[in-house]
């Protein structure tokens, strides 16, 4: 039998807010356990909850961004469960009446068509904080420096229909939340973590199958991997005879193993209720105007804009538009050297492989617009060859200096002197008389080739300094001579 | 010096006429609690230490005439409102060992003025209760008659200003616990409007219904008192945000040409007859001031007990989930297991009443429930609301008794919830509608005081204050104190 696969998702976005969005304390990430939480996010008796006016501000933005009505009278409510790291035992969180009302993301399919995914709502809530289950002799630790974290939690309608739609929705969503920049969007850090539900149903069956939720994947590979396991498992069940049973499942990415955590009988009754500590938040008109007004360029305007400004192909404007912090790297690196398409290059090619193969992202990274600028001039008027770049950048990402200081300690410099330069060819063609006689004999088509092996020896007698170009005009009349 | 008759106003004279010290205020007020209060147990804890160094610190403030209106002022407060350094049990097992590391804002707010906390006072535990009966420390008696209830949730702290252990103290009011307390004790109690008084640093019992006021000897003081903590806090996201006023202002204003409504339904047979004349008395002192009488109907008082205690113990089920025995707090011994240690350390340091309104509440919220009891709740919250604004479209206040009975003995409520849940009647509406209100003396039965009620329109303080004061002007109720005997 033909299966189809119905998935949605329900995408926890961490705000990228200096403060939580109930309390002053601090959001930043990595720091020492229980150093970012404070009265408030400790649920000390008496506390009470006061709304991060930036992380509503940046709910808005994203309902703007993706065509959605904003809600005028935004509730906030109390899910009720006991957990250890969620430090009033229940989460303040949102239910009737969501900030962020319907609105869709338009994605691109392989061939090239786009497909329009529903969102249903997006809602605002608290992060809880972190169980340890490490170095505590059988005993677990907690962390509460997430606890109160803001989240914008986006749910999708279950419009996605292969593993690919639903990951290029997640990067399409990702370069969204960045590029607005209401989040870091630090996938490593679980600034993005999705729940997916997926069902699988005959093709052509309109009644959609029994669905499973896998909670808190938090990379597009782990995404990629746990729904292609899933789906294959249910298709399995199904197939054989059995049933699908609703239950919640985890999936570990390291392992690829997934499991079975809850299923609906074992599912909690959260008990929400409006928070009275809380009253809705009324959101006018002009504050919506204020915040559209405030609207980074969208991704796809961006996009248009790089084509046009700056003469990039199609594909490499869209790679550097798919998050805010390339971009900008981008324009702040071409204002700085002014010219773009080398700047693209860099970026799209040497950069991108070394933050592959280090696994940092451009803003872990040492490397700065400044830097990277340096190094594209010094292309730029000559003072070193592209392929001495590549070398210049290794060493200026090892060492942390700069093009200049790098060229200068290392004697990079490209040697552009005709007179330095022909004594190197007549060096090299004195070395070897063999080939030039039968580079003299050879036929004129044939003779291009054969030049690159004097070509090579004279890069090797100048340590690659030596400016090719030169060369190659020394060479030609050296050997015509 | 009879400092268990001194007002407010008379101590601020006193303080600046240099008839007495605050530091000799407050060791009087400490000699009394230590030769009393033993039979009366109105305080949880006493600081008597942090009592005297603030009160020497007051009186150098005094010196150098660098005062506000409560400096070197003793008072006490009820142990929900968390202070710095000193515990917070809230009367609960569970809290016992709970010392919060910040002040409540009315705690802040005294403090800069230089008052001088005198202890933390009994109360039923989480203020769930209406006899003091529910703490952890055990019942606090009625000055008056130590056989009988003080009243509650507050009832620490108005046993403690009818004892004359401190010249007023601060209480809170989620159906009735600042009034009920202060007519039983024979003082005034006021709970403001809804979001005058911060409820930061307030130990949450239900937090949409949950007022911090005060107790004091009459109206006069609880102007005074209720000036120094009441006012818009950033920290208190439901605290109302308009300008300071001064409760004080309209005190000897006459209340010529008033109208005081008379519910129909507050005046029915489950009145005790010697409530029922003495407010038929204050009726006709009133009127000679000027005061006319208009009936008028507040249909859903007696839904009001039933969507209380759904909407209470709702909101209380959910406020009391933080107290898990994970970050402070009582903790179980040897819990064999996460939800071991969750049940048990909570079943073990919550009391009945409180474990009862959590379960009430918890059920009242579950799936399939929520409609049938919490979302009808609000609907009747709302027409109790209406009824309210309707009334007050034909008069300036409503006068009601506080409580069907006046005091009761130790004991004869506790056997059935409901009864004790029906002392609220004509308390537990002004919550909900979110007025403010207060109790006042008006009389005795025997030797027990009797209270009565005067309601008014949202941020009516002032007024409702100054036809207390009227009326205590003509009376002399207030001033009655009870004999105390030594345990």
């Amino acid at each position: 039998m033909q299966w189809e696969t119905v998935i949605g998702l329900e995408v926890h976005v961490q705000l990228a807010t200096q403060s939580k969005i109930f309390s002053g304390a601090s959001t930043a990430f990595g720091q020492s356990p229980n150093t970012q939480a404070n009265a408030v996010d400790l649920a000390l008796p008496g506390t009470l909850p006061v709304v991060n006016e930036q992380a509503v501000d940046y709910a808005i933005r994203f309902g703007l961004a993706i065509g959605s009505d904003i809600c005028r009278e935004t509730v906030f409510e109390r899910k009720n469960y006991f957990y250890p790291d969620l430090p009033k035992n229940y989460q303040t969180s949102q239910m009737d009446a969501p900030i962020v009302e319907a609105g869709h993301l338009d994605i691109q399919l392989a061939n090239g068509e786009e497909k329009r995914i529903r969102i249903h709502h997006a809602h605002l809530e608290e992060d809880a904080g972190k169980s340890l289950h490490e170095d505590f002799h059988g005993q677990t630790g907690i962390d509460l420096n997430r606890a109160g974290t803001p989240l914008l939690e986006i749910v999708t309608e279950p419009d996605i229909r292969s593993i690919e739609e639903a990951v290029a929705f997640a990067k399409k969503l990702h370069s969204l939340v960045t590029s607005i920049e209401v989040s870091d969007g630090e996938m490593s850090q679980g600034s993005m973590r999705f729940d997916v539900n997926i069902s699988v149903r005959p093709m052509g069956q309109e009644e959609f199958g029994t669905r499973t939720e896998t909670k808190n994947l938090n990379s597009f590979k782990f995404m990629e991997d746990c729904i292609a396991l899933e789906v294959e498992r249910q298709i399995e069940v199904l197939e054989s005879g059995g049933s699908i049973t609703q239950e919640t499942r985890l999936y570990n990415g390291q392992t690829k193993v997934a499991k079975s955590m809850r299923t609906k009988e074992e599912a909690n009754d959260y008990r929400y209720f409006p928070c009275p500590d809380l009253l809705p938040i009324e959101i006018t008109d002009e504050r919506i105007e204020r915040v559209r007004g405030e609207l980074p360029e969208l991704p796809e305007a961006k996009c248009a804009r790089f084509i046009e400004a700056f003469g990039l192909s199609d594909y490499d404007a869209n790679l550097l538009t798919q998050d805010s912090t390339t971009a900008k790297f981008f324009e702040k690196t071409t204002g700085l050297c002014s010219d773009a398409k080398l700047v693209a290059n860099w970026l799209l090619g040497d950069v991108a492989a070394m933050l592959n193969a280090q696994e940092l992202t451009l803003s872990e990274s040492k490397l700065t617009p400044e830097l990277l600028a340096g190094l594209i001039s010094r292309i730029k008027d000559k003072t070193i060859s592209s392929k001495i770049a590549k070398t210049v950048f290794e060493k200026m990402m090892t060492e942390g200096l700069d093009a200049d200081a790098i060229i200068e300690k290392e004697g990079l410099k490209q040697e552009s002197d005709e007179g330095a330069i022909e004594k190197m060819v007549d060096e090299v063609l004195a070395a070897n008389p063999e080939q030039v006689a039968n580079y003299k004999a050879a036929p004129p088509e044939k003779r291009k080739k054969m030049s690159g092996f004097f070509v090579g020896q004279i890069m090797k007698a100048s340590k690659g300094k030596a400016n090719p170009g030169v060369v190659n005009q020394l060479l030609a009349k050296k050997l015509s001579d | 010096m009879n400092i268990e008759q001194l007002t407010l106003a008379e101590l601020q004279q006193g303080l600046k006429d240099k008839r007495f010290s605050s530091l000799e205020l407050t060791q009087s007020y400490l000699a009394r609690i230590k030769d009393f209060d033993a039979t009366i147990n109105s305080f949880i804890t006493v600081t008597d230490e942090l009592a005297l160094t603030a009160a020497k610190l007051a009186d150098e403030q005094l010196a150098k005439g660098n005062t506000s209106p409560l400096t070197g002022i003793p008072l006490a407060h009820k142990d929900i409102f968390c202070t710095d350094g000193v515990k917070t049990s809230c009367a609960s097992k569970m809290l016992d060992n709970f010392i919060a590391p910040y002040n409540a804002t009315v705690i802040e707010k005294l403090n800069q003025q230089h008052s001088v906390m005198l202890g933390k006072t009994n109360m039923d535990e989480f203020a769930m209760g209406s006899s003091n009966e529910n703490s952890f420390y055990g019942a606090c008696k009625n000055p008056w008659e130590v056989s009988c209830v003080p009243g509650g949730s507050s009832g620490g702290s108005a046993a403690a200003v009818a004892a004359g252990f401190a010249p007023a103290a601060t209480g809170t009011d989620t159906g009735g616990s600042i009034r009920q307390p202060a007519a039983f004790c024979g003082l005034t109690g006021l709970k403001p409007t809804y979001g005058v008084v911060s409820r930061y640093g307030m130990v949450a019992y239900a937090s949409s219904l949950d007022q911090g006021g005060v107790i004091t000897k009459n109206a006069e003081d609880a102007a005074i008192f209720l000036n120094a903590i009441a006012g818009f806090d950033a920290k208190d996201s439901t605290s109302v945000e308009k300008a300071n006023e001064d409760y004080t202002r309209l005190l000897s204003a006459s209340l010529q040409g008033k109208v005081i409504g008379l519910p129909e339904e507050y005046f029915s047979d489950q009145v005790d007859s010697a409530i029922s004349q003495s407010i038929e008395a204050a009726k006709k002192v009133l009127e000679q001031q000027g005061v006319t009488f208009k009936s008028v109907n507040l249909k859903t008082t007696e839904q009001a007990i039933s969507a209380y205690y759904i909407i209470a113990p709702s909101e209380a089920s959910a406020n009391l989930q933080r107290y898990d025995g994970v970050r402070y707090g009582y903790r179980c011994d040897n819990p064999k297991d996460l939800e071991d240690m969750f049940v048990r350390s909570r079943t073990e340091a919550f009391g009945e009443e409180v474990q009862r309104r959590i379960l009430i509440g918890t059920y009242a919220l579950s799936a399939g429930f929520y409609d049938a009891y919490y979302r009808k709740a609000q609907k009747i919250r709302r027409l109790i609301k209406e009824d309210f604004e309707n009334a007050f479209a034909v008069c300036d206040f409503i006068l009601a008794p506080t409580t069907p009975t006046p005091a009761f003995k130790i004991g004869a409520n506790t056997k059935d919830p409901v009864a004790m849940y029906l002392e609220d009647i004509f308390t537990i509406s002004v919550n909900l509608a979110g007025l403010p209100a207060l109790s006042l003396p008006c009389g005795f039965k025997g030797n027990l005081p009797i209270g009565m009620q005067l309601i008014g329109k949202p941020f009516s303080e002032a007024e409702l204050l100054q036809a207390a004061h009227q009326f205590q002007q003509a009376t002399d109720w207030h001033t009655k104190t009870p004999v105390l005997t030594k345990a």
